[in-house]
């Protein structure tokens, strides 16, 4: 039995028994973050609040939400959005954040790459973050499936069917993975369960994973310096706050990620009430009929450059280059053969690497959102074909790269 | 967390802020999960009280429980005393026992027995009588009467007319 | 340490509404040509020429013109003989209740619809009189004298029987431009009226029997059923819909779907009685959205004043 005595204050009480004030200290007041970064930085805490508006709002879309095909588009498109009080709001948020999350994702990774924050110490938090990234995508194409509209039901049948794994016709693993032998009831409820329980169960594992990777090898900065941070936290401590490198993450770093934070809840209720209509696609508003293909078929916006890889081959090529595309970025920190941690614009041919990548990922986005025809599917098959090359040239230009 | 206290003003303040929009938010909440308008509507049950037998038990429907209808016959209305005189039902011309058709002990459905002009529930034996009052123990006080419009020779089941009013404020009634 | 953040957020802002732009306005540009309205101009079709006289014009419409062979006229006390689902099944579409059609409808396109159905209302090419495929509604031929004053007279009585504008409500120009073929559920309308609560089961089945009957017939007469639009108004779009009721042709080449020949206040209405239907909440959203908007403002001042405060000494 560890030795207590009697407590001085409820904090003493709580101190003796929970360590409330280590993991205060370890976790908020010193836990100490470089000052050299921008505001890109705080992107981590404009995701975890996101994601806690997309809890909330699940919260109160789960409690009048029937998973039954024959009343799913109901209980949303009545129930919800017209007759529970508020209940338009939490699903305009539930959208519109479902949506804008997978934009913020993506500024959080791109910054990742552009100042080398998966080297070096740091690959557990890229890696951690790409198994987010996946979690993310399943919870995005799992929800979008629950309303059972047109897009929900074609969606759903589309990227079932992509596990016959073209020439080897595993027809049985589509079936298996459906439940039926087309999207269903049983499709629909287990896609709900996945949805609701267990992959935001993996996604708050591996948020703690990912803060966990975080922590040890402490937060990058700007000019990619390797920062003592004892010493710096000393200064710190000793009174030298403007002198010392190093902030704490509370109250330092979390009053300035707060202040981005209220900058962007701006933009997003903007479009939570005015401009809902990339979030909430009108093909949805249709209720499913599966004997009826829409005219345009296409996934969500943060899932078309993926989607246009796979499109311009044929079926076989096209869904090997399609898993290629979804498992390369993982692979990223063994790729990079470079040790240079510093911001790409210092380290020469990766830095065209870095923005061709960047503005090829837009061009598939929007080819993969038109119809596949000329001019599109032309630039769409070229774009693809730039996509793989980069990452098949990033071993040689990072092992030949000057050292920063 | 270390603030210097004079200037942990602003924090304190963004903080007062922030809990106001938290405050806003709960109440939003709290209104998600008020009943839904097609349910409060559905609070009323309009009965056409014409179509009804004499000593001829209907079970009706309000707000998922059992309404008892009983239309009495003119022997029972001319035997009633003055305690069964204040929980008639007058529509139309025709005497009626209107009530909610759960036992006041425990809330079992009691069974009528037209024979006997009688209720019985199977639950503890409690007993009731065409008028509605406890004729055995166990239950403690007479069927409860729902809030009831007389309207012309419909009775609304659900809103709260002037005779249920008064049968509520003297206490005939829960 | 030169601050990078403005260029940083140019940068970022950038490319994000570059995305935005390709993947929205954009791509649907694409994938969905645009219909420019024609007004509700009706510019195909020939002006009325005559002043019309209701007088007269109630006489031929309950006499040579026969419209009340078919038409109930409830406004003049003359009911439907027969229920919905059974003139369907004689008509292959019930025919409407010409109460209101003088302010629903507008009175060129009502003109030129009484003297040949099947060319006001877009349809020839599913009933071709050559073919000996005659529509339903006989084309009235004239009653001896000049048959454009007859028929301006006949759209002027329609017109003096008919609420006024401000009466028009948007649920009832719904029913009666579109309500003939088109169930709108969330309003609980079923193409043969509102549907009434019932007391049995029985009694409600024995409705939902009686739609099922009406839209067997027109399933028979259109081709297929006419869609359901409770949520139209949010998967069309506002823009759609009306071009769509203006010309279905126009969208639709080769459509069932008949020109109504609603006016453009009619269609109006129509269009708010879709959003009562498909987007019931939108002025809880504008009025909650800006408050939302000024509170989330006045947020991120304090976060930003918040910051500032804090920064002053790492500076």
């Amino acid at each position: 039995m560890a030795h207590f005595t009697k407590a001085t204050s409820v904090k003493d009480w709580l101190n003796q028994r929970l360590a409330i004030e280590k993991v205060e200290k370890v976790m908020a007041s010193e836990y100490w973050i470089p000052k050299n970064i921008n505001f890109l930085w705080a992107m981590g805490m404009v995701l975890v609040i996101t994601f806690a508006l997309l809890l909330v709002s699940g919260i109160f879309l789960l409690m009048y939400y029937q998973p039954n095909v024959d009343t799913a588009f109901y209980s949303v498109n009545y129930t919800i959005m017209r007759e529970v009080d508020f209940g338009w709001l939490w699903r305009h948020i539930h959208g519109v954040a479902a949506s804008v999350v997978f934009l913020i994702i993506y500024i959080h990774m791109f910054t990742g790459i552009y100042y080398g924050s998966y080297k070096k110490g740091r690959e557990m938090i890229w890696i951690s973050g790409m198994l987010l990234f996946v979690a993310f995508s399943a919870e995005a194409f799992s929800g979008y499936m629950l309303p059972w509209g047109q897009m929900s039901y074609w969606a759903g049948m589309v990227i079932t069917n992509l596990f016959a794994g073209g020439s080897l016709h595993a027809d049985f693993l589509v079936e298996w993975i459906r439940g039926d032998y087309v999207p269903a009831q049983a499709f629909l409820t287990r896609f709900f369960m996945l949805h609701v329980l267990l992959i935001p169960l993996a996604i708050l594992g591996l948020i703690g994973l990912h803060f966990a990777a975080l922590r040890i090898p402490h937060v990058n900065n700007q000019d990619g310096e390797e920062i003592d941070f004892d010493a710096e936290s000393k200064k710190y401590l000793a009174g030298d706050k403007a002198g010392s490198k190093v902030m704490r993450f509370a109250n330092d770093f979390m009053s300035k990620d707060m202040m981005v934070v209220g900058i962007y809840l701006i933009f997003f209720f903007y479009l939570v009430f005015w401009n809902y209509g990339f979030a909430m696609d009108p093909v949805n508003f249709d209720p499913a009929d599966g004997l009826k293909t829409p005219a345009h078929i296409y996934p969500e916006w943060y899932f078309l450059w993926s989607y246009e890889i796979l499109r311009p081959f044929s079926v076989d090529i096209g869904l090997i280059a399609f898993g290629f595309a979804q498992v390369i970025f993982v692979l990223l920190p063994f790729l990079d053969r470079s040790p240079n941690t510093v911001p790409a614009n210092r380290r020469g041919l990766f830095a065209i690497w870095f923005w061709l990548m960047l503005v090829n990922m837009i061009v598939l986005t929007a080819m993969g959102k038109l119809p596949p025809e000329d001019p599109y599917s032309t630039v769409g098959f070229y774009s693809a074909i730039i996509f793989i090359v980069q990452w098949i040239l990033l071993p040689i230009i990072t092992t030949f790269e000057k050292k920063a | 967390m270390e603030n210097n206290s004079r200037r942990g003003f602003m924090g304190k303040a963004f903080g007062a802020v922030a809990a106001v929009g938290a405050v806003g938010s709960l109440v939003a909440m709290k209104k998600s999960w008020d009943p839904l308008p097609s349910v409060k509507a559905a609070g009323f049950t309009t009965l056409d009280m014409s179509i009804y037998n004499e000593n001829e038990l209907v079970v009706e429907k309000w707000r998922g429980k059992p309404i008892f209808v009983l239309k009495k016959t003119a022997k029972m209305v001319a035997s009633q005393t003055e305690e069964q005189k204040v929980r008639d039902i007058v529509v139309d011309g025709s005497h009626f026992m209107v009530c909610i058709g759960l036992c006041t002990h425990l809330g079992c459905i009691p069974a009528y027995n037209a024979d006997e002009e009688g209720f019985l529930c199977a639950c503890h034996g409690g007993k009731f009588d065409w008028a509605g009052e406890v004729t055995a123990v166990p239950p403690p006080r007479g069927f409860d009467i729902p809030p009831f419009k007389i309207d012309g020779n419909k009775l609304v089941l659900g809103e709260a007319g002037p005779e249920y009013t008064q049968m509520k404020e003297t206490g005939v009634t829960l | 340490m030169k601050n990078k953040e403005p260029l940083i957020l140019a940068v970022v802002v950038a490319f994000s509404l570059l995305t935005y732009y390709l993947v929205e306005p954009y791509a649907h540009h694409v994938m969905h040509k645009h219909v420019e309205s024609e007004g509700f101009a009706y510019a195909d079709l020939p002006a009325i020429t005559k002043t019309g006289d209701a007088t007269r014009g109630a006489e031929l419409v309950m006499g040579a013109g026969a419209c009340v062979g078919c038409h109930s006229i409830e406004a003049a006390g003359m009911p439907a003989a027969m229920e919905p689902q059974d003139a369907a099944a004689s008509y292959g579409v019930n025919p409407p209740d010409l109460s209101n059609a003088g302010i629903v409808y507008d009175e060129k396109f009502l003109a030129n619809l009484i003297k040949n159905p099947a060319h006001a209302l877009k349809v020839e090419h599913k009933f071709d009189e050559a073919k000996g495929q005659m529509h339903p509604m006989v084309p009235f031929y004239g009653a001896g004298g000049d048959i454009d004053q007859e028929v301006a007279d006949m759209v002027a009585y329609l017109q003096s029987i008919a609420v006024k504008a401000e009466e028009l409500t948007p649920a009832m120009a719904f029913e009666n431009a579109c309500g003939r073929c088109h169930a709108m559920s969330y309003e609980n309308w079923t193409q043969i009226g509102t549907k009434p609560s019932f007391k049995h089961e029985k009694d409600s089945l024995a409705f939902d029997i009686k739609v099922l009957e009406y839209e067997d017939s027109i399933k028979a007469y259109m081709g297929k059923l006419p869609p359901d639009l409770s949520m139209y108004i949010r998967s069309r779009g506002e823009h759609f819909i009306s071009t769509f009721m203006e010309n279905p042709q126009n969208h639709l080449a080769g459509t069932a779907m008949p020109r109504v020949g609603v006016t453009a206040e009619s269609a109006e209405k129509v269009i708010e009685h879709m959003k009562d239907s498909g987007d019931t909440k939108r002025e809880e959203r504008e009025t909650i959205g800006m408050y939302v908007m000024i509170y989330i403002i006045i947020f991120a001042i304090f976060a930003i004043l918040w910051k500032k405060q804090v920064w002053r000494d790492l500076h």
